[in-house]
Parts: C-alpha cells; sequence; structure tokens
C-alpha cells in the first residue's frame, strides 16, 4: 500500500506501518517520536489532500 | 469464417444440445462497428451468433459469478486467469464451469486504429492477422500487430491456464526482455513526476465507474464507493476524491489483478487505469514471486500469511 502510494507521488516517509503492543509503551513513544520527526521534516502535505471552498 | 469462431459455435452447440451446460456465455458483434459484446445463449440454435475476434476484449470471467445451473465460457488467457481467482474467492464452483479456452493472439486497441481512420469506421473484418476498415474513402488494411492492445504486448499467459475444450491449437507465448519496463519509467520518476503524472491520468475521469464494472475482481455486494454511511469517500468531483477513488480500487485488485485490461477498455474517457494495478503486479511478483490466477490450489498472498514474507517496512 505504501509502495503503491509512493509510486503515485506521495511521500515515502508519510506512510508508516508498525505493530505495538498494549504493553509497549515506550516502543508507542518511540514510533510516534519517529513518524513526528521524519513528517515535520517532510513539511506539509499537499498531496491527496481534500480542499473545501 | 474464423477458425476459433467456428470451433467456438460447434463446442457450444454440442453443450446446449446435450443439455451438458444450461448456458454458454460469449461474444457477438455489437450493433455498431467494429464492437463485440458479450451475450448469453440458452438455445442451441443461437450459437450461430457467437464470434470470436480481436475485439473480444472484455473479460467474461465477470458474468460467471454464482451461477444459476451449469454455464459455459469463453476464456482467453487472462480471462481464464481471472476464472481461476474467482473458484479460489468461492465465487464459482469448478464443476459449475465448463471453460472453452482461446488460445490468443492479443487484442486491438479500438482507439488507437479509430485514430489512424479519418471519419467514421462502417465496417471491419479481420482475416487472420490483418485488419480491415472500411470508412467513407474506401477500404484501409492494417497489421493487428501495430495496434495490439498494451496490455496485450506484455501479456505472457495467453494460453488459457485452465479450461474443459479448446476452440484452437495452443499460441507461443511472448518473451519479455523486461516486463516492467512501463513500471520501473514510473519508479525511476521523482516525487514530482509522478504527483504529476497520476494527477493528469485521473484529470478527465467522470467517475462512471466503468471501470470498476468491468473488472471481475470487483464483486463486493456493496462497493466502497457507493457506501454512505459511513463514507469512506466523497462522491464529487473534487480531484482528491477522483484520485482516493482510483487508489483504493487499484489496491483492491493487489495480487488479483491479471492485467486483462477490461477497465481500461471499458474506459469512455480512455483513461489507463492500468498505470496502478501494473506496479501492483510488479510488487507482487518480486515481494511474494505471485502471478494471479495461474494456480487453483493457491490463495492470493494478501490473503495468506507467510514467516517469510517481507516485513521491513514494519517499524
Ligand atoms: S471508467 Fe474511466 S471515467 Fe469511468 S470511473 Fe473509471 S477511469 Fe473514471
Ligand atoms: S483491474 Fe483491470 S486489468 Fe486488473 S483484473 Fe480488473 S479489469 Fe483486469
Amino acid at each position: 500500500m505504501g509502495n503503491l502510494l509512493e509510486h503515485m507521488g506521495v511521500e515515502k516517509d508519510r506512510i508508516h506501518f508498525s505493530w505495538i503492543s498494549s504493553a509497549e509503551a515506550t516502543k508507542f513513544v518511540d514510533v510516534v517520536k519517529e513518524i513526528s520527526d521524519k513528517v515535520r521534516a517532510l513539511g506539509p502535505n499537499t498531496k491527496l489532500k481534500k480542499i473545501y471552498s | 469464417m474464423d477458425t476459433y469462431t467456428k470451433k467456438i459455435r460447434e463446442i457450444a452447440k454440442d453443450l446446449l444440445a446435450s443439455q451438458k451446460v444450461d448456458r454458454v456465455i460469449g461474444f457477438e458483434m455489437g450493433t455498431i462497428p467494429m464492437a463485440a459484446r458479450p451475450v448469453s445463449i440458452e438455445s442451441e440454435n443461437d450459437a450461430e451468433k457467437l464470434v470470436f475476434n480481436s475485439l473480444c476484449a472484455m473479460n467474461l470471467a465477470n458474468y460467471i459469478r454464482k451461477p444459476k445451473g451449469t454455464i459455459a465460457v469463453i476464456a482467453k488467457g487472462c480471462d481464464s486467469r481471472n476464472m481461476v481467482n474467482h473458484v479460489v474467492e468461492h465465487q464459482v464452483d469448478r464443476e459449475n464451469l465448463v471453460i472453452i479456452g482461446v488460445p490468443c493472439h492479443g487484442m486491438v486497441d479500438k482507439s488507437q486504429l479509430a485514430l489512424e481512420v479519418e471519419g467514421e469506421i462502417t465496417a471491419y473484418d479481420e482475416e487472420g492477422q490483418t485488419l480491415k476498415i472500411t470508412t467513407a474513402q474506401g477500404e484501409l488494411t492494417f497489421e493487428k500487430q501495430d495496434f495490439l492492445k498494451d496490455n496485450c504486448r506484455l501479456c505472457q499467459h495467453r494460453n488459457p491456464v485452465i479450461h474443459d475444450y479448446m476452440a484452437g491449437d495452443p499460441v507461443t507465448e511472448q518473451e519479455l526482455e523486461d516486463p516492467f519496463a512501463d513500471v520501473n519509467e514510473i519508479e525511476a520518476m521523482s516525487q514530482e513526476a509522478k504527483s504529476t503524472l497520476f494527477e493528469d491520468l485521473t484529470k478527465n475521469c467522470i467517475r462512471c465507474y466503468a471501470c470498476r464494472n468491468a473488472c471481475p475482481l470487483c464483486f463486493c455486494p456493496t462497493c466502497f464507493v457507493d457506501e454512505s454511511s459511513p463514507q469512506w469517500v466523497g462522491k464529487s468531483q473534487n480531484k482528491t476524491d477522483v484520485d482516493t477513488f482510483h487508489f483504493l480500487r487499484a489496491f483492491h485488485c493487489a495480487g488479483r489483478c491479471t492485467d486483462c485490461g477490461a477497465c481500461v477498455e471499458a474506459c469512455p474517457m480512455d483513461i489507463d487505469v492500468r498505470k496502478f494495478t501494473r506496479k501492483l503486479i510488479k510488487d507482487s511478483y518480486e515481494m511474494f514471486g505471485w502471478e494471479a490466477g495461474l494456480d487453483i490450489s493457491k490463495r492470493p498472498p494478501l490473503d495468506t500469511f507467510n514467516p517469510a514474507d517481507p516485513d521491513d517496512f514494519i517499524m
């Protein structure tokens, strides 16, 4: 799915998949941090974004 | 008369007369020149309606789900793979299906051909690999090889993978140096170029859903685009809604698409929606060594778990 989105021009770093158990609080924090950093580095999304006017 | 047509009529007549099947699904000529359309016949007298030529690009696997009684159906290589999909996905029992296989020489890209002639086409005929087109200006001949549909050029399974009867001798399969050259070309583009390519691709889409309706893979009782509660995707002509539709339609075909090209054939706006599914075909092949519809005993890769499945995308 990520591959097809990337193929269509959506940056790969915007789509993330992880497997986190409810007992893995620290992993959850780490993953959220990593995702936030990657997405922040890319800046605001412009692809597949619905603009209401 | 074409030998395939002759043989198909013979087989159909025999199957109906001996009551081995309740109906035969095949092609007949359409009401306008250069068009063939699906037809279902129940009487042996109607077998004369059946034809097979390079215009039979629609996929008849679309008409065999949950049949009443036993049906016979005409299958090109790609169609037969969709029939395998159907059996695997429990849409039809193999026992209720009589497959009349047609070794395929490829289908004609009608839009390309129409560009070559001036004015309206009034008649169409073909003889072997030569196409004869009649317009007000007179008769023109073309080589079929020059007007093959894109998916037929890339096809490596022209012979039906399952069949009960055959309408001709097997054809030689094409050997392609790089079966995914088209996908690689897009992959090599920049993020922006890819984005522009796909935005342009769907800009004329009128959301008629002909592509979805023509596809044998799309058989959910309620399609996600038609659902209103919850509404998964907006129903307007908004570009993001259009692109979301295309992205999701394609993804639902991942690991199942046989590249039959029925979606493209059906599109009134000549949109090459295979641009989406081709990427999924390549990924299925590279990640799972999988080509859809070749093996009636195997479930598709997105439907099964194998410890060896690639998982490097999971954080
Ligand atoms: S058939 Fe063509 S115009 Fe209709 S929804 Fe599909 S891509 Fe759009
Ligand atoms: S998505 Fe298009 S090419 Fe793929 S199986 Fe459906 S109709 Fe055929």
